[in-house]
């Protein structure tokens, strides 16, 4: 056992090793004096941010974007997920969980920006396509999470209900989903504070929002503007870091 | 009849016989108490009768229905009349007692009434009279997790009551009460169900309390039934036959040959 | 006897919240302007069907698979040489940042002195800072700053990670059961050993997961970095979409997939062997 892990630690290495080596990365180049000069120079551009009225009229306006986007997308996501986790979970036979797990794992598999891509030639430019690309990406994940909350959770409560005669939805409703609730708005509140961050990537294939502006001021060399959208997107990934914090230690434990 | 049991069989799929040849008729309105050791297979036969389980052999009519020969929505009906007090009750721990005791009227209830129930409860003050019923009236809003073994299955008796069923079945209601509270309990529950003309067939672990206040007790042992009789019929020693376990018989013991024992050199 | 209920006292702070949610929600549909109806749309179904017809067959030919193997390494290797650079940044500053190794919570059985935890704020507030600025947009400062390719890459994965593993480490370090830390700083210890004796043993096992875990993470980052150019799998996706070469994204979000699953498979073996 010792002498594997000793055989694994040393291919960790190597493999460190290799990765700085196959990149060819001079790291040394980079701390040389005069590319850290010219690095310097750019990040010196940043240390200004504009603050200018209608600069921040705009950032306020895209950050709203941003919010709203990953809001209801991950909220869309939460619905489709629960949706799709019920059979996910067996509760529909055999066939339909292989097949729902497929769709899941399919869904997550690809990653939102390719999402955002492929949303963008269907619903041209725009927030929508950041909204549903972040919905169906996180469908995907939460999907999964609440089907495993759902296989771990007990089947009497609701069991008892169909004994006395209550419908399958019910069942559900009444007995299974009070015990999983608790884990349900866990998962998608840390997929909110994901997808905040994400929202403000998205922009960057042209699904609006603050990285739509940031992409824009950087291709513009406008490091200034540049600067006070970063801000801004700090601030809104610690605000929604926030109050995802404070709602699940509120309604979670 | 409320129940008519003939030659009812169940064997587990492991080909364990949980029942064997069960004869059984209950008038409606009878109030029976059935007892047994552990593992007799009282819980068994309760949850066949909710038809929780199906038997495996013989004839079972429920209400006067077979409701393994009826399509799946009147099976749902049937079983809306009839009532199944678990010993452990199935509520979910973050559940409030009034959602769970609401919970007992899902089977007769449309949807969209039960959805609405859950975000703020139509008929509150129906649920605090089926727990003043048990004198747990002053939890009515909180969480189940908060309530106590005794406490958690008053509120399952309360559901069963809300939901007002033909039949109720108890399995072991009164099992995590102390003496006194159980006796009341069951004393409420026989009254509950004369006044409104249920059939109560309950299983109990305590044979005093089951001969005190039912007029009908049934003896089943190693999934068959022992007797069938009024209570003021049963002897003691078809109590002792029915409690004897084999291993702890009083049976002379052969001496054991003195082991030589070894004591251990430091 | 009581004929009425008590009032629920659920029913005010459901109604409130009910209220709220349908406030906010009418204007996020409204800027995020929600459209489900253009997913079931004929012309952008159709639009959509050419772009996902153009994807059969997967373009398979030796040089494009040749180019498709060295995006793959490439990739690995971000992932790889990112991570070990945010190690050697995280480590430290979780060291830093930790309350654990406080000198002054040994006398106040296990709360550091008011002074002590605005000490620590400098190295918790960089960790946040570090970690709360998506890390594709490091890249694009990056790639702005050393030019297109991997190195913008390795630097953006080691700044944010360095945030992520930072704070993870700092709060395993917290969470583990302080008291032999604390007898080992009470004793004299340095901080050092303490925290060599007391707390790695411990933590040691949550660490390594948590770190091969985000590993796991970096691969998926560094494709999704390549957007923007800084190397890998992600660039050469990039730049057949831009051609609009169906056949060869959709090769490469094949062989993505594939380095997921692996990935996947290769963190949890290490995991088992490793906790």
């Amino acid at each position: 056992m010792r002498a594997g892990n000793l055989i694994l630690l040393t291919a960790i290495l190597g493999a460190v090793i290799a990765s700085f080596v196959y990149l060819g990365i001079d790291l040394g180049a980079l701390v040389a004096g005069d590319s850290l000069a010219q690095m310097g120079q750019y990040a010196s551009g940043f240390l200004q941010p504009d603050f200018s009225a209608t600069h921040l009229q705009a950032i306020g306006r895209a950050a709203l974007e941003t919010l709203a986007m990953s809001a209801i997308g991950t909220l869309l996501a939460a619905l489709l997920g629960l949706a799709l986790a019920l059979p996910a979970a067996g509760r529909f036979g055999g066939v339909a969980l292989h097949a729902t797990r497929l769709l899941l794992n399919a869904l997550r598999a690809i990653p939102e920006l390719v999402w955002a891509a492929l949303m963008v030639l269907a619903a041209g430019l725009g927030p929508n396509a950041g909204t549903l690309a972040l919905a169906l990406h996180t469908a995907g994940v939460l999907g999964r999470l609440f089907a495993e909350a759902l296989e771990n959770t007990p089947r009497e409560p609701a069991d008892a209900i169909r004994e006395s005669g209550g419908g399958r939805m019910l069942a559900f409703c009444y007995g299974t989903l009070p015990g999983v609730w608790p884990q349900l708005v866990a998962y998608t509140l840390y997929r909110w504070e994901n997808n905040i961050r994400m929202a403000s990537v998205l922009g960057f294939v042209g699904a609006g929002g603050l990285g739509q502006m940031l992409y824009v001021s950087l291709s513009l060399f406008q490091e200034a503007q540049a600067a006070t959208v970063i801000l801004a997107m700090l601030v809104l990934v610690l605000a929604v870091d926030g109050l995802s914090g404070w709602a699940r230690q509120r309604w979670v434990s | 009849m409320s129940i008519a049991l003939r030659g009812v069989g169940l064997a587990h799929a492991n080909g364990k016989v949980a029942l064997e040849n069960i004869d059984l008729q209950v008038s409606p309105g009878e109030r029976v108490a059935i007892i047994g050791p552990s593992g007799a297979g009282k819980t068994t036969l309760l949850r066949l009768l909710a038809t929780s389980l199906q038997p495996t052999r013989g004839e079972l009519d429920l209400l006067q229905h077979n409701p393994w020969r009826l399509a799946a929505r009147q099976r749902q009906r049937l079983r809306a009349r009839i009532g199944l007090i678990h010993q452990a009750p199935p509520l979910p721990p973050r559940q409030r007692v009034v959602t769970a005791v609401l919970a007992g009227k899902l089977g007769q209830w449309s949807l969209a009434k039960g959805l609405l129930n859950l975000l703020h409860p139509l008929d509150a003050s129906g649920a605090q009279a089926a727990l003043a019923r048990l004198d747990i009236a002053d939890k009515l809003y909180q969480r189940c997790d908060q309530l106590s073994g005794g406490q958690l299955q008053r509120v399952g008796i309360a559901r069963v009551l809300y939901q007002a069923p033909e039949l109720i079945l108890a399995d072991e209601p009164v099992s995590a009460m102390d003496p006194v509270l159980a006796g009341h309990t069951l004393a409420v529950l026989n009254r509950e169900a004369a006044e409104r003309g249920m059939t109560l067939l309950a299983s109990l672990h305590a044979v005093d309390l089951a001969l005190a206040h039912f007029p009908r007790v049934i003896g089943i042992r190693d999934g068959r039934i022992a007797f069938d009789l009024p209570a003021t019929q049963v002897q003691p020693e078809q109590l002792q036959a029915l409690y004897a376990n084999e291993q702890l018989q009083d049976t002379p013991s052969s001496p054991v040959p003195p082991q030589p024992t070894h004591i251990p050199r430091c | 006897m009581l004929t009425t209920a008590p009032r629920d006292p659920a029913a005010l702070p459901r109604l409130l919240i009910t209220v709220l949610a349908l406030l906010l929600l009418w204007p996020g549909l409204s800027l995020s302007e929600l459209d489900l109806a253009v997913l079931v749309d004929g012309d952008n179904t159709r639009a959509m069907g050419n772009f996902l017809a153009g994807f059969w067959p997967p373009a398979h030919d030796g040089e494009f698979l040749a180019l498709l193997g060295r995006a793959t390494l490439e990739t690995l290797a971000i992932a790889t040489a990112g991570m070990s650079l945010a190690l050697l940044i995280a480590v430290p500053a979780a060291l830093l940042a930790s309350r654990a190794l406080s000198l002054s919570a040994v006398h106040r059985g296990g709360r550091p002195a008011w002074w002590a935890n605005l000490a620590r704020w400098p190295v918790r507030g960089l960790l946040i800072f570090l970690r709360s600025v998506p890390e594709i947009v490091w890249a694009l400062l990056f790639v702005r700053a050393v030019g297109l390719g991997p190195t913008a890459g390795v630097l953006a994965i080691a700044i944010t990670y360095a945030g992520m593993l930072g704070k993870v480490y700092a709060e395993i370090f917290e969470s583990v059961d302080a008291r032999p830390t604390r007898a080992l700083l009470g004793a004299g210890s340095s901080r050092l050993s303490a925290f060599a004796y007391g707390v790695l043993p411990n933590a040691a096992g949550e660490m390594l997961s948590y770190t091969v875990y985000r590993w796991e993470c970096a691969i998926r980052a560094s494709v999704v970095m390549g957007f923007v150019g800084a190397g890998g799998l992600g660039q050469q996706i990039d730049l057949s979409l831009r051609m609009f070469a169906g056949g060869e994204v959709a090769s490469m979000l094949l062989t993505f997939l594939l380095l997921v699953l692996l990935a996947d498979q290769f963190s949890r073996l290490l995991r088992a062997r490793l906790t």
